[in-house]
């Protein structure tokens, strides 16, 4: 794969603006008007020197306030690869822009200070990284500069993680990489202080590692996103079912059923603006034209008949909760799944998670912003749906104010 | 699965798939979209793209060009040719108009630029035409205000962005509900850098205005940029020389605020390799940026694109 997202996760003063400015100054991609712009207001602001987390702080508040407030997006390339950093703030609204950020990553970077090691904010960070399904942690244990480059100290902090991630329901692949993102220690260059460490450097580590498992390729899902169907004469007959593929392969001649309805029928064509494919798997856009006429519109979703997913209307899931109000009881909402749009009622909160220990609060069940839990929901239609531990793509839904029209929550539905 | 094999997406197929699902997500969700084409090269790619998601039926929004009225021609001939090519509807909002009717006031002086009074006529043709999305080829690499955009980027019933409360946006999971008279912009190419709207131009080899392309122009030097000195928009003072060099241009806006560069690239791979060698943002030669260090998210607050 030629590209790799991730996102970083760090609490306030671990370095994690300083590692971003790094990696994009050392891997040249930061231009010269950037920095001239970085240096006429770090010495309008009389710092005493270059602040590069200036370049990551793009609104007004945020440079004058010397804080980051919303997720945002960075771009570097290597020979190598295409990467997008979700660079998410450290403090205000924490857990909204770490969700966010994480939802579309395949790799996070876990900061830890080497001088404090793991803290509660670093489970924090586990236990999202954990339950959004990324695939990828990195543990960078940063400012090794400060503690004399000790091998002892990086060891007693990769077990101190380790152990507390051993808890954690779905372990993922982690990778320790010992760091000084200030010097400039093992981010692009191996560090000539630290030779008892024989790994990857970050950089080389973000290069290689193997992404290729993000998607889904065994069952196949084809939510429809928009039906075409051309009213010109050359084009008379078409009608194609457009949309993304979501998981596995479809291949013309393969069987296929159409969600909610049922009704089956073949795949008689895969359709571009390219001409046709031989077979079309995620997460590449396409255009389904099927055998027969099937009553078939925006929300419903082709499925190969091998590999149903579940149809219903009762979804048990766990939720972040992002609104200013707290969740009430037996609330009304509009439920974002895939292509589709249902009403939701809340039917029941189980239980709180508390994020920095992991425990489970079962006599405080009020949703506040940034708060997580397990709740179960009932849809005014059927939802078309995997566990989210399947399918990050038909496992996920976002539920919306149906009064404000903000989005509210996400969810990732428990299979 | 028999046998093991490998579902390989390049990063330009990721991006194609990316921006077509979002133009057809746009179109699913709002009544009626705009898609806003300057001729510059990324409302190119994205009409490009907006062919692509609903071939073969034809694009099911109007495309809409905000008009300064200090273009260079070879901008306007593209236009139509290219609208024309690919049969989708044009509108044209002239900030000229919104002068002649009081809406907006020109700036004085000899650095007067029609920038900030796109914003009047943008506006207008927002709530006279009555759209409800403007698709925009805005990226987040492009500078630091719009790398906090989201896809779906929701705008108040003044047209303001309100960039501290913005709606979160998860998985590819878009909520474009609104209320009565509010709006959206939506920006397919958010995660397309510079070099990789280049290299999809090459890829499918779309044909480009020629101000891209090196060329023989009259220009002077005004901080740092070099501004256009034929088309006679831009006025030059008695102490600013007009000189002739070979000079092709990054991006393509309002005469008044885009500097040429001195190039010699005269082909998509010149210019591929120029962009992959450049110190320079592609913005650095863009005035209206340079007139302050939150310039873009003042205007972009105000309802820019």
């Amino acid at each position: 794969m030629d590209l790799l997202r991730f996102t970083t996760a760090g609490s306030v003063d671990d370095g994690k603006s300083t590692l971003i400015g790094r990696l994009l100054y050392d891997s040249k991609s930061i231009f010269e008007d950037q920095l001239a712009a970085v240096e006429r207001f770090s010495k309008k602001r009389g710092d005493e020197h270059v602040d590069l987390a200036l370049l990551t702080d793009g609104l007004r508040a945020e440079r004058e306030q010397g804080i980051t407030i919303d997720v945002a997006y960075r771009y570097f390339a290597t020979p190598r690869r295409k990467f997008i950093i979700a660079d998410t703030p450290g403090h205000i609204q924490y857990t909204r822009n770490m969700v966010t950020g994480a939802s579309t990553a395949n790799l996070a970077i876990i900061l830890i200070d080497a001088r404090k090691g793991v803290i509660e904010q670093t489970c924090r960070h586990a236990f999202l990284a954990n339950l959004l399904r990324i695939q990828h942690v990195v543990i960078a244990v940063n400012k090794m500069d400060l503690v004399d480059y000790s091998e002892d100290r990086f060891e007693e902090i990769k077990e101190s993680f380790t152990s507390f991630a051993s808890r954690l329901d779905n372990l993922v692949e982690m990778t320790f990489i010992p760091i000084s993102a200030l010097k400039g220690d093992n981010v692009v260059d191996k560090s000539a202080a630290m030779p008892w460490y024989q790994g990857p450097t970050l950089l080389y580590h973000l290069e290689t590692v193997y992404v290729g498992t993000t998607e889904n390729h065994v069952e196949a899902r084809f939510p429809v996103q928009w039906v075409i169907r051309p009213q010109s004469d050359e084009w008379h007959d078409f009608r194609g079912f457009s949309g993304r593929v979501a998981g596995g392969v479809f291949k013309p001649g393969d069987e296929v059923t159409v969600l909610p309805s049922g009704f089956r029928s073949k795949i008689k064509e895969i359709h571009t603006a390219d001409g046709p494919l031989d077979e079309a798997y995620s997460p590449l856009s396409v255009t389904l034209l099927l055998e027969d006429e099937i009553d078939t519109s925006r929300g419903d979703m082709i499925v190969k008949i091998n590999n149903l997913p579940e149809v219903g209307q009762d979804i048990e899931a766990m939720i972040c909760w992002f609104g200013e109000k707290p969740l009430s009881p037996r609330g009304r909402f509009i439920l974002r799944h895939t292509t589709r749009e249902v009403q939701a009622v809340i039917r029941d909160v189980k239980y709180k998670v508390n994020i920095n220990n992991l425990h489970k609060i079962e006599d405080d069940l009020e949703f506040h912003m940034n708060d997580i839990g397990r709740i179960s929901l009932r849809t005014s239609a059927p939802v078309i749906f995997d566990s989210y531990s399947k399918n990050r793509i038909t496992g996920s839904f976002i539920l919306i104010d149906a009064g404000t029209n903000e989005t509210v929550a996400a969810g990732m539905i428990r299979g | 699965m028999s046998a093991i094999r490998s579902y390989n997406v390049s990063l330009l197929q990721q991006l194609e798939s990316e921006a077509i699902y979002v133009l057809r997500e746009t179109a699913a969700q709002f009544r009626n979209p705009a898609l806003l084409f300057s001729g510059g090269k990324d409302s190119i790619v994205m009409a490009w793209l907006a062919r692509k998601a609903f071939h073969p039926a034809r694009i099911p929004f109007t495309l809409l060009h905000v008009d300064t009225g200090h273009n260079f021609p070879e901008t306007l001939t593209y236009r139509d040719e290219f609208v024309e090519k690919i049969g989708a509807r044009l509108l044209v909002a002239k900030v000229q108009d919104s002068i002649d009717q009081g809406r907006a006031v020109e700036e004085k002086g000899y650095r007067a630029s029609r920038n900030k009074l796109q914003t009047v006529s943008l506006l207008d043709a927002i709530a006279d035409h009555k759209f409800d999305a403007c698709l925009g080829g805005g990226r987040r690499d492009e500078e630091k205000a719009r790398a906090k955009e989201r896809f779906f980027s929701h705008r108040n019933d003044f047209g303001q962005w309100d960039p501290k409360n913005q709606r979160p946006e998860l998985w590819n999971l878009f909520n474009g509900r609104m209320h009565e008279g509010e709006h959206f912009r939506v920006f397919p190419l958010s995660n397309w850098t510079e070099m990789d709207v280049w290299l999809y131009l090459r890829q499918e080899q779309i044909p480009l205005p020629s101000l891209y392309f090196s060329h023989q122009r009259r220009v002077f030097l005004r901080d740092g940029s070099w501004l256009d000195a034929e088309t006679g928009f831009a006025q030059p003072q008695p102490e600013e020389t007009i000189l002739e060099k070979t000079m092709r241009f990054r991006t393509i806006g309002d005469v008044t605020c885009t500097g040429a560069v001195e190039s010699p690239a005269a082909t998509l791979d010149d210019i591929i390799a120029e962009v992959a060698a450049a110190r320079q943002t592609e913005r650095g030669t863009r005035a209206d940026d340079q007139r302050s260090e939150s310039a873009m998210e003042d205007r972009k607050k105000e309802g820019y694109f």
